[in-house]
Protein backbone atom coordinates (compact mmCIF):
# COMPACT_ATOMS: atom_id res chain seq x y z
CA UNK A 1 0.00 0.00 0.00
CA UNK A 2 1.31 3.14 -1.05
CA UNK A 3 0.99 6.10 1.25
CA UNK A 4 -0.03 9.59 -0.49
CA UNK A 5 0.10 11.92 1.85
CA UNK A 6 -2.20 15.66 1.65
CA UNK A 7 -1.17 18.28 3.38
CA UNK A 8 -3.35 20.48 1.79
CA UNK A 9 -0.62 21.61 -1.04
CA UNK A 10 -2.84 22.02 -4.67
CA UNK A 11 -4.78 18.86 -5.48
CA UNK A 12 -4.55 15.59 -5.71
CA UNK A 13 -6.82 14.11 -8.41
CA UNK A 14 -4.02 13.87 -11.07
CA UNK A 15 -1.54 11.96 -8.77
CA UNK A 16 -4.26 9.52 -8.06
CA UNK A 17 -5.49 9.70 -11.31
CA UNK A 18 -1.94 8.20 -12.57
CA UNK A 19 -1.42 5.95 -9.56
CA UNK A 20 -4.81 4.40 -10.51
CA UNK A 21 -3.98 3.96 -13.93
CA UNK A 22 -1.05 2.07 -12.74
CA UNK A 23 -2.79 -0.04 -10.41
CA UNK A 24 -1.15 0.89 -7.70
CA UNK A 25 -2.92 0.15 -4.55
CA UNK A 26 -2.93 3.44 -2.77
CA UNK A 27 -4.54 4.99 0.72
CA UNK A 28 -4.46 9.22 1.81
CA UNK A 29 -3.24 8.29 5.49
CA UNK A 30 -5.26 10.26 7.91
CA UNK A 31 -2.58 9.97 10.91
CA UNK A 32 1.08 9.98 10.84
CA UNK A 33 1.32 6.80 12.32
CA UNK A 34 0.32 5.46 9.13
CA UNK A 35 3.56 6.38 7.71
CA UNK A 36 5.48 3.63 9.23
CA UNK A 37 2.93 0.91 7.47
CA UNK A 38 3.24 1.83 3.96
CA UNK A 39 5.17 0.07 1.42
CA UNK A 40 6.24 3.32 0.52
CA UNK A 41 5.69 7.49 0.68
CA UNK A 42 4.49 10.06 -2.00
CA UNK A 43 4.61 13.62 -1.21
CA UNK A 44 3.27 15.31 -4.04
CA UNK A 45 2.59 19.22 -3.76
CA UNK A 46 1.98 22.23 -5.74
CA UNK A 47 2.79 25.75 -4.98
CA UNK A 48 4.79 27.84 -2.09
CA UNK A 49 7.00 26.71 0.27
CA UNK A 50 4.89 27.46 3.04
CA UNK A 51 2.43 25.00 2.64
CA UNK A 52 4.69 22.27 3.71
CA UNK A 53 4.74 23.74 7.24
CA UNK A 54 1.82 21.81 7.80
CA UNK A 55 4.19 18.98 7.81
CA UNK A 56 6.34 19.84 10.44
CA UNK A 57 6.08 18.22 13.95
CA UNK A 58 4.68 15.02 14.21
CA UNK A 59 3.96 13.82 9.79
CA UNK A 60 8.09 15.20 9.52
CA UNK A 61 8.90 12.92 12.22
CA UNK A 62 7.10 9.76 10.88
CA UNK A 63 8.18 10.23 7.38
CA UNK A 64 11.60 10.63 8.20
CA UNK A 65 11.75 7.52 10.60
CA UNK A 66 9.78 5.03 7.74
CA UNK A 67 12.63 6.26 5.35
CA UNK A 68 15.42 5.48 7.77
CA UNK A 69 13.94 2.16 8.05
CA UNK A 70 13.98 1.91 4.42
CA UNK A 71 10.74 2.66 3.08
CA UNK A 72 10.87 4.29 -0.04
CA UNK A 73 10.02 7.92 -0.61
CA UNK A 74 8.93 9.71 -3.60
CA UNK A 75 8.60 14.03 -3.58
CA UNK A 76 6.83 15.57 -6.59
CA UNK A 77 7.32 19.22 -7.57
CA UNK A 78 7.00 21.28 -3.93
CA UNK A 79 7.47 17.51 -2.27
CA UNK A 80 11.06 16.92 -3.61
CA UNK A 81 11.68 20.50 -2.41
CA UNK A 82 10.77 19.48 1.00
CA UNK A 83 13.44 16.53 1.01
CA UNK A 84 15.96 19.48 1.15
CA UNK A 85 16.60 21.40 4.41
CA UNK A 86 14.84 24.45 3.68
CA UNK A 87 13.95 27.20 1.05
CA UNK A 88 14.65 30.76 0.57
CA UNK A 89 10.55 31.12 -0.88
CA UNK A 90 9.90 30.17 3.01
CA UNK A 91 13.26 30.67 5.06
CA UNK A 92 11.68 30.39 8.45
CA UNK A 93 9.68 26.51 7.47
CA UNK A 94 12.16 23.15 7.52
CA UNK A 95 12.28 20.80 5.19
CA UNK A 96 12.95 17.00 5.96
CA UNK A 97 16.56 17.35 5.41
CA UNK A 98 17.32 14.01 4.28
CA UNK A 99 19.52 15.81 1.12
CA UNK A 100 21.61 18.63 2.24
CA UNK A 101 21.51 21.76 0.44
CA UNK A 102 19.18 24.45 -0.10
CA UNK A 103 16.11 25.42 -2.78
CA UNK A 104 16.91 28.72 -4.58
CA UNK A 105 14.54 30.78 -7.01
CA UNK A 106 15.27 29.88 -10.50
CA UNK A 107 16.87 32.91 -12.70
CA UNK A 108 15.25 34.28 -15.46
CA UNK A 109 17.11 35.88 -18.75
CA UNK A 110 14.93 37.93 -20.69
CA UNK A 111 17.80 38.68 -23.59
CA UNK A 112 16.86 34.63 -23.62
CA UNK A 113 13.10 35.34 -23.09
CA UNK A 114 13.77 32.43 -20.52
CA UNK A 115 10.94 33.44 -17.86
CA UNK A 116 10.05 32.73 -14.10
CA UNK A 117 7.91 31.29 -13.85
CA UNK A 118 9.58 27.86 -15.88
CA UNK A 119 6.28 26.41 -17.35
CA UNK A 120 6.09 23.42 -20.10
CA UNK A 121 8.41 20.48 -21.45
CA UNK A 122 11.72 20.36 -20.62
CA UNK A 123 14.43 17.92 -20.75
CA UNK A 124 15.86 15.54 -18.36
CA UNK A 125 19.64 15.51 -18.90
CA UNK A 126 20.95 12.46 -17.14
CA UNK A 127 23.89 12.56 -14.83
CA UNK A 128 26.70 10.16 -14.92
CA UNK A 129 28.64 11.71 -12.23
CA UNK A 130 31.26 9.46 -10.66
CA UNK A 131 31.09 11.19 -7.34
CA UNK A 132 27.24 10.13 -7.18
CA UNK A 133 26.31 8.83 -4.25
CA UNK A 134 24.37 6.18 -5.51
CA UNK A 135 25.95 2.70 -5.17
CA UNK A 136 23.74 1.34 -7.70
CA UNK A 137 22.27 2.77 -11.03
CA UNK A 138 19.69 4.89 -10.45
CA UNK A 139 16.09 3.55 -10.59
CA UNK A 140 13.67 5.86 -10.81
CA UNK A 141 14.92 6.56 -14.94
CA UNK A 142 14.84 2.99 -15.82
CA UNK A 143 13.73 2.26 -19.28
CA UNK A 144 14.12 6.20 -20.22
CA UNK A 145 16.38 7.89 -22.51
CA UNK A 146 18.85 10.97 -21.72
CA UNK A 147 16.81 14.01 -23.25
CA UNK A 148 13.22 12.78 -22.01
CA UNK A 149 10.68 15.26 -21.95
CA UNK A 150 8.72 16.03 -18.95
CA UNK A 151 6.61 18.96 -17.65
CA UNK A 152 7.63 21.71 -15.00
CA UNK A 153 5.80 24.35 -13.56
CA UNK A 154 7.61 25.74 -10.49
CA UNK A 155 9.55 29.17 -9.83
CA UNK A 156 12.27 27.61 -7.28
CA UNK A 157 14.43 24.40 -7.41
CA UNK A 158 17.04 22.13 -6.07
CA UNK A 159 20.81 22.81 -6.77
CA UNK A 160 22.79 19.80 -8.55
CA UNK A 161 24.27 18.02 -5.35
CA UNK A 162 25.45 14.25 -5.51
CA UNK A 163 22.11 13.08 -5.23
CA UNK A 164 21.13 14.58 -9.09
CA UNK A 165 20.59 12.13 -11.35
CA UNK A 166 19.19 14.33 -14.10
CA UNK A 167 19.44 18.12 -14.23
CA UNK A 168 17.51 20.37 -16.59
CA UNK A 169 18.57 23.66 -18.05
CA UNK A 170 16.33 26.81 -18.13
CA UNK A 171 18.48 30.16 -17.23
CA UNK A 172 20.39 28.38 -14.72
CA UNK A 173 20.96 24.23 -14.74
CA UNK A 174 18.80 22.51 -11.88
CA UNK A 175 18.39 19.29 -10.12
CA UNK A 176 15.05 17.75 -11.96
CA UNK A 177 15.09 13.94 -9.99
CA UNK A 178 17.24 13.32 -7.50
CA UNK A 179 17.71 9.56 -6.14
CA UNK A 180 19.58 8.04 -3.00
CA UNK A 181 19.36 4.54 -1.92
CA UNK A 182 15.21 4.84 -0.91
CA UNK A 183 14.86 8.69 -1.43
CA UNK A 184 13.71 9.62 -4.69
CA UNK A 185 12.12 13.14 -6.31
CA UNK A 186 11.06 15.20 -8.98
CA UNK A 187 10.59 18.72 -9.84
CA UNK A 188 8.36 17.91 -13.09
CA UNK A 189 5.03 16.62 -12.46
CA UNK A 190 5.02 12.76 -13.54
CA UNK A 191 1.69 12.57 -13.67
CA UNK A 192 1.23 15.25 -16.14
CA UNK A 193 4.15 14.06 -18.12
CA UNK A 194 2.46 11.69 -20.51
CA UNK A 195 4.34 8.16 -21.02
CA UNK A 196 7.46 9.31 -19.69
CA UNK A 197 5.84 10.28 -16.42
CA UNK A 198 4.07 7.51 -15.95
CA UNK A 199 7.41 5.07 -16.14
CA UNK A 200 8.69 7.15 -13.76
CA UNK A 201 5.74 6.87 -11.43
CA UNK A 202 5.88 2.95 -12.20
CA UNK A 203 9.98 2.84 -11.46
CA UNK A 204 8.69 4.41 -8.17
CA UNK A 205 5.66 1.42 -7.57
CA UNK A 206 8.77 -1.09 -8.25
CA UNK A 207 11.13 0.09 -5.98
CA UNK A 208 8.32 -0.25 -3.53
CA UNK A 209 7.94 -3.85 -4.65
CA UNK A 210 4.51 -2.82 -5.23
CA UNK B 1 16.04 23.87 -23.11
CA UNK B 2 12.38 24.75 -22.49
CA UNK B 3 10.14 23.97 -25.31
CA UNK B 4 7.29 25.89 -27.00
CA UNK B 5 3.92 24.12 -26.36
CA UNK B 6 1.33 23.68 -28.71
CA UNK B 7 -2.15 22.99 -27.09
CA UNK B 8 -5.19 21.68 -28.35
CA UNK B 9 -8.23 23.80 -27.52
CA UNK B 10 -11.86 21.62 -27.66
CA UNK B 11 -14.96 23.10 -27.68
CA UNK B 12 -17.44 21.70 -25.94
CA UNK B 13 -21.48 22.34 -25.86
CA UNK B 14 -23.90 20.05 -23.40
CA UNK B 15 -20.55 17.34 -23.68
CA UNK B 16 -19.80 17.36 -27.52
CA UNK B 17 -17.38 18.81 -29.37
CA UNK B 18 -18.77 21.37 -31.10
CA UNK B 19 -16.72 23.29 -33.67
CA UNK B 20 -14.83 22.28 -36.99
CA UNK B 21 -14.43 18.76 -36.93
CA UNK B 22 -13.63 17.60 -40.27
CA UNK B 23 -11.61 14.18 -39.21
CA UNK B 24 -14.43 11.30 -40.95
CA UNK B 25 -14.61 9.32 -37.70
CA UNK B 26 -15.18 11.61 -35.47
CA UNK B 27 -17.40 13.92 -36.86
CA UNK B 28 -20.25 11.82 -36.12
CA UNK B 29 -19.00 11.15 -32.47
CA UNK B 30 -18.19 14.71 -31.18
CA UNK B 31 -16.70 12.88 -28.57
CA UNK B 32 -13.96 15.29 -26.25
CA UNK B 33 -12.28 11.64 -24.71
CA UNK B 34 -11.81 10.56 -28.33
CA UNK B 35 -10.75 13.61 -29.23
CA UNK B 36 -8.24 14.07 -26.63
CA UNK B 37 -6.75 10.50 -26.66
CA UNK B 38 -5.79 11.09 -30.29
CA UNK B 39 -4.62 14.63 -29.76
CA UNK B 40 -2.33 12.38 -26.95
CA UNK B 41 -1.47 9.87 -29.19
CA UNK B 42 0.22 12.62 -31.79
CA UNK B 43 2.07 14.75 -29.24
CA UNK B 44 0.16 17.50 -28.07
CA UNK B 45 1.37 19.23 -24.90
CA UNK B 46 -1.74 20.96 -23.06
CA UNK B 47 -5.44 20.03 -23.55
CA UNK B 48 -7.67 23.32 -23.10
CA UNK B 49 -11.90 22.38 -22.73
CA UNK B 50 -13.64 25.45 -23.47
CA UNK B 51 -17.79 24.83 -22.32
CA UNK B 52 -18.87 27.27 -24.63
CA UNK B 53 -22.37 27.13 -23.27
CA UNK B 54 -21.10 27.65 -19.19
CA UNK B 55 -24.71 27.51 -17.98
CA UNK B 56 -25.70 26.56 -14.76
CA UNK B 57 -27.84 23.67 -16.50
CA UNK B 58 -24.68 22.51 -18.38
CA UNK B 59 -22.32 22.48 -15.18
CA UNK B 60 -22.73 18.87 -14.39
CA UNK B 61 -22.24 17.91 -18.32
CA UNK B 62 -19.39 19.80 -18.30
CA UNK B 63 -18.15 17.84 -15.17
CA UNK B 64 -18.52 14.86 -16.70
CA UNK B 65 -16.81 15.75 -20.10
CA UNK B 66 -13.51 17.05 -17.88
CA UNK B 67 -13.65 14.01 -16.35
CA UNK B 68 -13.94 11.93 -19.80
CA UNK B 69 -10.88 14.27 -20.79
CA UNK B 70 -9.06 13.44 -17.92
CA UNK B 71 -9.37 9.68 -17.98
CA UNK B 72 -7.68 9.61 -21.53
CA UNK B 73 -4.43 11.81 -20.93
CA UNK B 74 -1.72 12.73 -18.39
CA UNK B 75 -1.58 15.75 -19.81
CA UNK B 76 -1.91 19.30 -18.19
CA UNK B 77 -5.79 20.00 -18.49
CA UNK B 78 -6.98 23.42 -18.54
CA UNK B 79 -10.59 23.90 -18.34
CA UNK B 80 -12.52 27.94 -19.46
CA UNK B 81 -15.57 29.16 -20.34
CA UNK B 82 -18.40 30.48 -17.46
CA UNK B 83 -15.67 30.36 -14.31
CA UNK B 84 -17.26 32.96 -12.09
CA UNK B 85 -16.65 31.91 -8.70
CA UNK B 86 -14.60 30.00 -6.54
CA UNK B 87 -17.05 27.91 -6.75
CA UNK B 88 -16.64 27.08 -10.59
CA UNK B 89 -13.16 26.74 -10.22
CA UNK B 90 -12.86 24.48 -7.35
CA UNK B 91 -15.80 22.00 -9.24
CA UNK B 92 -13.06 22.06 -12.74
CA UNK B 93 -10.42 21.03 -10.16
CA UNK B 94 -12.46 18.08 -8.66
CA UNK B 95 -13.23 16.72 -11.66
CA UNK B 96 -9.75 16.41 -12.68
CA UNK B 97 -8.52 20.26 -14.69
CA UNK B 98 -5.16 21.40 -13.44
CA UNK B 99 -5.80 24.62 -14.24
CA UNK B 100 -8.59 26.99 -15.10
CA UNK B 101 -9.14 29.94 -17.61
CA UNK B 102 -10.55 33.00 -16.13
CA UNK B 103 -12.17 35.40 -18.35
CA UNK B 104 -14.88 38.06 -17.74
CA UNK B 105 -15.26 37.14 -14.40
CA UNK B 106 -11.53 38.29 -13.92
CA UNK B 107 -11.98 41.52 -14.97
CA UNK B 108 -15.14 42.05 -13.02
CA UNK B 109 -14.09 41.00 -9.87
CA UNK B 110 -10.08 40.57 -10.43
CA UNK B 111 -9.89 39.22 -6.45
CA UNK B 112 -11.17 35.82 -8.02
CA UNK B 113 -7.51 35.66 -9.72
CA UNK B 114 -5.94 35.89 -6.12
CA UNK B 115 -8.19 34.12 -4.15
CA UNK B 116 -7.71 30.51 -6.32
CA UNK B 117 -3.43 31.92 -6.64
CA UNK B 118 -3.49 31.42 -3.12
CA UNK B 119 -5.89 28.44 -3.26
CA UNK B 120 -4.04 26.23 -6.38
CA UNK B 121 -0.94 27.82 -6.66
CA UNK B 122 -0.48 30.17 -9.86
CA UNK B 123 0.09 27.54 -12.13
CA UNK B 124 -3.52 26.36 -11.67
CA UNK B 125 -4.73 30.34 -12.98
CA UNK B 126 -4.88 31.18 -16.27
CA UNK B 127 -6.26 34.48 -17.13
CA UNK B 128 -7.98 34.92 -20.36
CA UNK B 129 -7.69 37.49 -22.34
CA UNK B 130 -9.90 38.54 -25.59
CA UNK B 131 -8.79 41.09 -27.39
CA UNK B 132 -8.57 43.59 -30.68
CA UNK B 133 -6.75 46.29 -32.62
CA UNK B 134 -8.35 49.23 -31.58
CA UNK B 135 -6.93 52.97 -31.96
CA UNK B 136 -3.14 51.99 -32.45
CA UNK B 137 -3.60 49.76 -29.16
CA UNK B 138 -5.31 46.68 -28.28
CA UNK B 139 -8.69 46.66 -26.44
CA UNK B 140 -10.14 43.74 -23.91
CA UNK B 141 -13.49 42.80 -24.88
CA UNK B 142 -15.59 40.33 -22.78
CA UNK B 143 -18.87 38.01 -22.61
CA UNK B 144 -17.62 36.24 -25.46
CA UNK B 145 -16.29 39.21 -27.36
CA UNK B 146 -19.38 40.96 -27.43
CA UNK B 147 -18.69 43.73 -24.62
CA UNK B 148 -15.78 46.35 -24.94
CA UNK B 149 -14.31 46.10 -21.56
CA UNK B 150 -12.82 49.28 -22.09
CA UNK B 151 -9.27 48.18 -20.78
CA UNK B 152 -6.09 47.80 -22.61
CA UNK B 153 -5.18 44.80 -23.23
CA UNK B 154 -1.02 44.98 -22.36
CA UNK B 155 -2.14 47.09 -18.86
CA UNK B 156 -4.83 44.55 -17.90
CA UNK B 157 -2.41 41.28 -18.34
CA UNK B 158 0.27 43.26 -16.17
CA UNK B 159 -2.52 43.31 -13.88
CA UNK B 160 -3.61 40.17 -13.88
CA UNK B 161 0.05 38.59 -13.26
CA UNK B 162 0.82 41.15 -9.63
CA UNK B 163 -2.65 39.37 -9.11
CA UNK B 164 -1.61 36.09 -8.76
CA UNK B 165 -2.42 34.56 -12.69
CA UNK B 166 0.43 32.21 -13.47
CA UNK B 167 -0.45 32.24 -17.31
CA UNK B 168 -2.32 34.60 -19.87
CA UNK B 169 -4.21 33.07 -22.88
CA UNK B 170 -4.36 35.83 -25.25
CA UNK B 171 -7.18 35.37 -27.92
CA UNK B 172 -6.60 37.84 -31.51
CA UNK B 173 -10.49 38.62 -31.83
CA UNK B 174 -9.30 40.06 -35.06
CA UNK B 175 -7.82 36.62 -36.08
CA UNK B 176 -9.96 33.87 -34.70
CA UNK B 177 -11.51 31.63 -37.24
CA UNK B 178 -9.74 33.68 -40.33
CA UNK B 179 -6.50 31.36 -40.57
CA UNK B 180 -5.07 34.13 -41.55
CA UNK B 181 -2.20 33.87 -38.61
CA UNK B 182 -1.93 35.21 -35.32
CA UNK B 183 -1.31 38.15 -34.28
CA UNK B 184 2.11 38.49 -33.88
CA UNK B 185 2.54 42.12 -33.11
CA UNK B 186 -0.22 42.50 -30.16
CA UNK B 187 1.42 38.68 -29.08
CA UNK B 188 4.81 40.34 -28.49
CA UNK B 189 3.56 43.49 -27.00
CA UNK B 190 1.47 41.51 -23.92
CA UNK B 191 4.21 38.64 -23.91
CA UNK B 192 7.10 41.43 -23.40
CA UNK B 193 5.10 43.09 -21.01
CA UNK B 194 4.78 40.00 -18.54
CA UNK B 195 7.12 37.46 -16.79
CA UNK B 196 4.89 34.87 -16.71
CA UNK B 197 3.92 32.47 -19.99
CA UNK B 198 1.96 33.87 -22.74
CA UNK B 199 -0.41 31.72 -24.68
CA UNK B 200 -1.12 32.69 -28.06
CA UNK B 201 -4.51 32.05 -30.03
CA UNK B 202 -6.75 33.06 -32.66
CA UNK B 203 -5.53 32.48 -36.08
CA UNK B 204 -4.01 29.57 -36.63
CA UNK B 205 -4.22 28.66 -40.43
CA UNK B 206 -1.04 26.80 -41.54
CA UNK B 207 2.12 25.52 -39.67
CA UNK B 208 4.24 28.85 -41.00
CA UNK B 209 1.83 30.56 -38.20
CA UNK B 210 2.92 28.74 -35.88
CA UNK B 211 7.00 29.80 -36.95
CA UNK B 212 5.50 33.15 -36.57
CA UNK B 213 4.25 33.50 -33.85
CA UNK B 214 6.97 31.93 -31.55
CA UNK B 215 9.78 33.76 -33.42
CA UNK B 216 7.70 37.38 -34.16
CA UNK B 217 5.17 37.12 -31.89
CA UNK B 218 7.59 35.67 -28.23
CA UNK B 219 4.82 33.16 -27.64
CA UNK B 220 5.70 30.72 -25.16
CA UNK B 221 2.90 28.27 -26.18
CA UNK B 222 0.11 28.54 -29.04
CA UNK B 223 -3.51 27.11 -29.01
CA UNK B 224 -5.56 26.29 -31.90
CA UNK B 225 -8.65 24.34 -32.75
CA UNK B 226 -10.16 23.79 -36.22
CA UNK B 227 -6.24 23.11 -37.50
CA UNK B 228 -5.99 20.16 -36.19
CA UNK B 229 -9.27 18.21 -36.40
CA UNK B 230 -8.03 18.01 -40.31
CA UNK B 231 -6.73 14.42 -40.55
CA UNK B 232 -3.83 15.83 -42.54
CA UNK B 233 -2.76 18.66 -40.24
CA UNK B 234 -1.51 16.71 -37.19
CA UNK B 235 0.34 17.63 -34.36
CA UNK B 236 3.31 15.61 -34.78
CA UNK B 237 3.46 16.84 -38.53
CA UNK B 238 3.14 20.68 -36.90
CA UNK B 239 5.94 19.66 -34.48
CA UNK B 240 8.46 18.26 -37.37
CA UNK B 241 7.63 21.64 -39.09
CA UNK B 242 8.57 23.64 -35.98
CA UNK B 243 11.81 21.70 -35.38
CA UNK B 244 13.09 21.94 -38.88
CA UNK B 245 13.00 25.67 -38.75
CA UNK B 246 14.79 25.54 -35.42
CA UNK B 247 12.39 25.99 -32.98
CA UNK B 248 12.42 23.58 -29.42
CA UNK B 249 9.21 21.58 -29.44
CA UNK B 250 8.73 18.13 -27.80
CA UNK B 251 8.96 15.29 -30.07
Amino acid sequence: MIALIDYGAGNLTSVRKALTALGADFTIPTSAEMCSQAAGLIVPGVGHFAATAALEGEWLQAIKAAVEDGVPLLGICLGMQWLFEGSDEAPDVQGLGVIRGRITKLRNDPARRLKIPHVGWNALQFRTNPSTALETAPRLLSGLPSGAQVYFTHSYAAPVTDECIAATEHANTFSSVVERDNIFGVQFHPEKSGDAGLQILRNFLQACGC
Amino acid sequence: MLTKRIIACLDVRDGQVVKGIQFQQLRHAGDPGELARRYNVEGIDEVVVLDITATLETRQALARTINAVAREIFLPLTVGGGIRSEDDAAAAIDAGADKVSLNTAALRNPDLITTLARRYGSQAVIVAIDAKRLGGGFGVFVRSGTADAARDAVEWARQAESRGAGEILLTSMDRDGTKAGFDCDMTAAVSDAVEIPVIASGGAGTFDHFTDVFTRGHADAALAASIFHYAESSVSDLKRHLRDRGIPVRL
